[in-house]
């Protein structure tokens, strides 16, 4: 199993991460998040390994709490 | 009823069980005339055991309803006697087009693999497909179809099941050893019992209509999410033989039902889709909320359920039909060797055990296909929406629309009748696989090699030594001697090695050499014996 990336894996790391802010920040709130969702399914096929990408989302939902509390 | 079909109307003859002091007894019984219920009445009869069919009507289905017949299901006609009457009528097409409002998203071309004699599917009415099985099954005069005979009571008791069946002459009792319920979604025989359908309705509703039209639009399917033709709904267009065309449209959950069935409610929506000078006929509708259910068990005692009245799905993914048809291929030979002693009652088990994992997978694809159809939430609508954004420019996207997954046919991959496989498991089909077609020849006539086993248990021998074995005590259908495998494609498919074929054409067992007290053993495995 290839297994989720959790060690750093980009070399600009801070002009990714304001691109990521800067191309969201110009947005109403739905295209925001439309936009995400684009940009989920972009990267998940960039990745191209199902096993990691099924961790990535285990990982990215961790610590969060369904909605109806359970 | 379809307009474009000539029903023909299948007589009421007064059986002398009507007039039997005593119910009579018969091996097996099956409640429903229908698509399911009649490709298991053909497949006992070729096997030679006669089946009574009962059914409350006298004529093949009302409307077009299933029409897309999977390669699997063909291959599974061509057992039964009918898969050239399909495909020579049917439709076959490998095109399709997904538009998003007006605007062309891709086009795709489902190109057959080669080497296969049927096509990956093709579109063929229900009624056609029912009427070609009444056919055969009079054609092959073992068993009887008793039309408008409409069972009313059924028992189970310990060692047979008791039925009451009212006709226009009035009720008569008889009794079975194994009671078949192909009667559909609505089941009597499982109303009667009393047995939980558990799964999930849908809220929306879809008008599905059948139009007769002249239109040079070619063959293919065309789905639309989104068309401004009709708004907030998704589309569907496919054609079958006879110039009908088959039209779905989502109508949401808030359908009136009555409303949408009255003609001048359905044409306008119709004339919007196809052109406001488009000249058609309505042949057949109805309008339907979509489920997804199965029965926890499909066989309760002496009682088989198969197809609709086992489990439901929606029509997205062609996997009603399809998948009612494979329940019967691997009930038939199981019965028929309980019946005729070859095998334990356990056999029948095995049934609920391979099909019960088929239908959970039939309907999880079926539900993310209306999922994504219908999305039921903000997030389903959400990634839908994204999808479709990048599905125009990125083919990746493209897999993930979901206008219907299609059937293919079930890898019965923990079966208990399986022989764990000793052969190089690096290539060739694993166990619990259904066989793979292959051009080859036979005696210099070119053929397909699927059409030289099924029925019965053979033995696939694909490695080329020459050998001579024992007698295995059944059919050897040995590679470089009863066939040749001109294209390689056998070899392809199948490695080497000798495979041990079920009477459904599924892999029980594959070894690296001929052993005869090995083979011995796997069949016993794969007739339920321990």
């Amino acid at each position: 199993m290839a297994g989720l990336k959790t060690t750093p894996n980009l070399n600009r790391t801070d002009d990714v991460y304001q691109a990521l802010i800067d191309a969201q920040e110009v947005l109403s709130p739905a295209d925001a998040e439309r936009f995400r969702a684009r940009l989920i399914l972009l990267l998940a096929n960039q990745v191209g390994d199902d096993e990691a990408v099924q961790e990535a989302i285990a990982s990215a939902a961790e610590g969060l709490e369904n909605a109806d509390g359970s | 009823m379809a307009k474009s079909f000539a029903y023909e109307t299948y007589p009421y003859r007064r059986s002398s069980d009507q007039d039997a002091s005593t119910p009579v007894h018969h091996p097996v019984v099956v409640v429903g005339g229908g698509l399911v219920g009649l490709a298991f009445a053909v497949d006992m009869a070729l096997h030679g055991v006669p089946v009574v069919v009962v059914d409350d009507n006298n004529q093949v289905s009302t409307g077009s309803r299933s029409i897309c017949v999977a390669k699997r299901s063909l291959e599974i006609f061509d057992r039964l006697g009918i898969g050239d009457r399909c495909v020579e009528k049917g439709i076959t097409w490998n095109k399709g087009k997904v538009l998003r409002g007006d605007h062309l998203l891709y086009a795709f071309d489902l190109q057959p693999e080669p080497g296969h004699k049927r096509p990956a599917f093709i579109n063929l009415q229900q009624y056609y497909v029912e009427s070609y099985l009444v056919d055969r099954f009079n054609e092959l005069g073992v068993g009887e179809a008793r039309w408008l005979n409409k069972v009313t009571s059924v028992a189970q008791h310990d060692d047979h099941v008791a039925l009451t069946i009212e006709t226009p002459d009035g009720p008569y009792d008889i009794t079975c050893d194994w009671l078949i319920a192909a009667d559909g979604v609505k089941s009597a025989v499982r109303h009667a019992l009393d047995l939980p359908f558990v799964g999930e309705t849908f809220n929306d509703h879809f008008l599905i209509t059948d139009v007769v039209m002249q239109s040079d639009m070619p063959t293919e399917r065309r789905f639309w999410f989104d068309p401004s033709f009709h708004g907030g709904g998704s589309a569907l267009l496919h054609k079958q033989p006879d110039s009908v065309w088959r039209i779905d449209l989502q109508l949401g959950p808030d359908a009136d039902r009555e409303e949408e069935m009255k003609e001048e409610n359905i044409l306008p929506r119709l004339h919007a889709m196809l052109g406001q000078d488009a000249k058609f006929t309505i042949d057949w509708g109805s309008l339907y909320t979509f489920q997804c259910r199965r029965l926890e068990k499909f066989r309760h005692d002496r009682v088989l359920f198969v197809g609709d009245a086992a489990h439901t799905v929606s029509p997205f993914g062609a996997r009603g039909g399809n998948g009612g048809i494979q329940d019967i291929d691997n009930l038939a030979w199981k019965l028929v060797a309980v019946l005729n002693g070859s095998a334990p009652d356990s056999l029948v088990e095995s049934y609920d055990a391979e099909r019960i994992p088929a239908a959970d997978e039939n309907i999880m694809n079926s539900t993310r296909a209306t999922d994504f159809m219908a999305p039921k939430n903000a997030t389903m609508a959400l990634f839908r929406e994204a999808v479709l954004d990048l599905a125009e420019h990125h083919p990746f996207a493209r897999a993930f629309v979901n206008s219907g997954r299609l059937s293919v046919p079930d890898i019965y991959e923990n079966s208990p009748l399986s022989t764990a496989c000793d052969a190089d498991a690096s290539d060739g089909l694993p166990p619990g696989s259904p066989a793979m077609d292959a051009p080859i020849t036979v005696e210099g006539r070119d053929t397909w090699l699927l059409d030289h086993f099924g029925g019965h248990f053979c033995l696939l021998d694909m490695n080329q030594d020459g050998a001579a074995h024992e007698d295995p005590g059944m059919h050897v259908f040995k590679i470089g001697r009863d066939f040749q495998d001109t294209h390689g494609m056998a070899e392809q498919r199948y490695g080497s090695g000798i495979y041990l074929m079920r009477p459904d054409q599924h892999v029980a067992a594959r070894f690296a050499s001929f052993d005869a007290d090995a083979i011995r053993t796997a069949q016993r495995h794969a007739l339920g014996g321990t």
